[in-house]
């Protein structure tokens, strides 16, 4: 656990300032598809100008620096309450360097707890993996795109959707529709078929863990994610809501088993905003690699 | 693009349309949910809203050798405001609310009633806004929070889209419409 807690500020710090190079490359090829003039174009401009002072300045990208969500993958014997001491230090500690906003609320009294620490806040998810080196990510995701985050039951007697890839597709685009502009699109989807309410939900959440440009191995679900795509990028719905070429970046699908009477699909909906990142310790603390 | 400069007379709003790209200058006061609920309430307001612009905005803003630095300040979702922001647009003749992803038809009705327009700025740029702050001039209602207090900004060439205007025009309401439609072809 030696520098373990500059090292998860350092990790906070660049979450929140600095979009990974996957998620740039497709936000600057989707600016160039927007046509000349128009309100869509002028949200891209603003929004590649915003990505690189945020850099620059080592400032905040989104002012909603969002739900503090750690994926760790730990060797045996790491200890995972030490390692929850020293995150829930760093965040604070991001927090009064202005990395993070105060961005924690007390669901009952309404009082902003000031630090981002409280029930629920970070989220540190935990798996234990084989190997001696431990994989941390952290996601910023913010409220605005959370919000229009969406769980279909199927089947779905308003959509016509079935409890088939087809049914799940539906689903989907009826998020996309639902959502508009307010989850500050363009934006990029994590989905799950399949688990129950609370897996489906936090499985969505995982797939957003992938890089851009991956191949989803499972063909029917690599063919799905093309096509939402595709579809929602025909809806013509646009950076924003302004109308426009580009509605969604990407999309990204799982799946979990379920229970005979359950078909979830959950859709966790992420900004353009994407802000994760991660890194590889090795065995005595040091990073060897950044992720994203 | 249109360069809109306070102060905020209702011609001049009355004179944006729906699409419009402008530029903002002068002041604004942010307000979310715990001041629209307050305001919605009977609150009394502790600065004067009339005619001026009231900016859906959670800013990050520190002190810095005892002076207000705003770190970042983007929009924040508009819509949670839609059961308050016409009611508190016609109590308080506001001239413009800035947010993100649109309103609905009683924020429409009360535009057109009163002269006041819905400048949609760029959701997530809290870079590129926080530089249009030239100057934090106060705050209040400090007891909600940081980001849900009422801030004083003065804003300089500060980017937005008319997205609604005073003549009952809702680009949401049409690339809704439009969605929808296309949606019939694809499913």
């Amino acid at each position: 656990m030696r520098n373990l807690k500059a090292n998860l500020l350092e990790l906070v710090r660049r979450t929140s300032a600095e979009l990974p190079d996957d998620v740039v490359t497709v936000i600057t090829s989707a600016a160039t598809q927007e046509q000349e003039g128009s309100n869509a174009q002028y949200a891209m401009n603003i929004i590649t100008s915003n990505i690189d002072m945020a850099k620059l300045k080592s400032a905040p990208l989104c002012q909603d620096t969002g739900s503090i969500l750690f994926f760790v993958k730990a060797p045996k014997g790491f200890d995972q309450l030490a390692f929850e001491k020293v995150a829930r230090e760093a965040v604070a500690e991001a927090t009064a360097r202005g990395y993070l906003r105060q961005n924690s609320v007390d669901s009952l009294t309404g009082k902003n707890t000031g630090n981002n620490l409280g029930p629920g806040s970070p989220a540190i998810h935990f798996h234990q993996h084989r190997g001696t080196r431990a994989d941390v990510r952290l996601i910023l995701k913010g409220g605005g795109c959370e919000n229009v985050g969406a769980q279909y039951s199927l089947p779905d007697v308003r959509l016509n959707a079935n409890r088939d890839l087809d049914g799940v597709r539906k689903a989907i685009l009826d998020a996309v529709i639902q959502a508009q502009g307010k989850g500050c699109g363009p934006g990029i989807l994590g989905v799950c078929i399949g688990g129950d309410r609370a897996t489906g939900y936090l499985h969505s959440k995982e797939q957003l863990l992938r890089m851009m440009d991956d191949v989803n191995p499972e063909p029917s679900l690599s063919a799905l994610e093309k096509d939402i795509v595709i579809s929602a990028n025909k809806l013509g719905i646009g950076p924003m809501g302004f109308g426009g070429a580009t509605t969604l970046l990407g999309c990204k699908i799982g799946a979990l088993n379920r229970l005979p009477a359950s078909y979830f699909v959950s859709i966790s909906y992420m900004c353009w905003a994407y802000r994760r990142q991660g890194f590889i310790l090795n065995d005595s603390g040091k990073i060897v690699e950044w992720l994203y | 693009m249109i360069q809109l400069i306070e102060p905020y007379a209702e011609d001049k709003i009355r004179a944006l349309k729906m699409g419009d790209m402008v530029h903002l200058s002068g002041l604004v006061y942010t307000g979310r949910d715990a001041v629209h609920k307050f305001l919605h309430e009977g609150g009394k307001p502790p600065v004067d809203l009339q005619n001026q612009i009231i900016y859906h905005c959670g800013p990050v803003v520190i002190k810095e050798k005892g002076k207000w630095v705003v770190k970042a300040a983007g929009p924040t979702t508009s819509a949670r405001e839609e059961p308050y922001q016409g009611h508190i647009i016609e109590k308080f003749t506001i001239r413009a609310v800035i947010g993100k992803g649109g309103m609905g038809p009683r924020t429409l009705e009360a535009c057109k009633k009163v002269g006041c327009v819905y400048l949609h700025a760029i959701g997530g740029a809290a870079q590129v806004l926080a530089e249009c702050v030239t100057d934090v001039l106060g705050v209040s209602l400090e007891e909600f929070g940081s980001p849900e207090a009422i801030w004083a900004f003065r804003v300089k060439n500060f980017p937005a889209v008319v997205t609604m205007d005073a003549h009952g025009n809702s680009l949401h309401a049409a690339v809704l419409e439009q969605s929808k439609e296309q949606l019939k072809q694809l499913v």
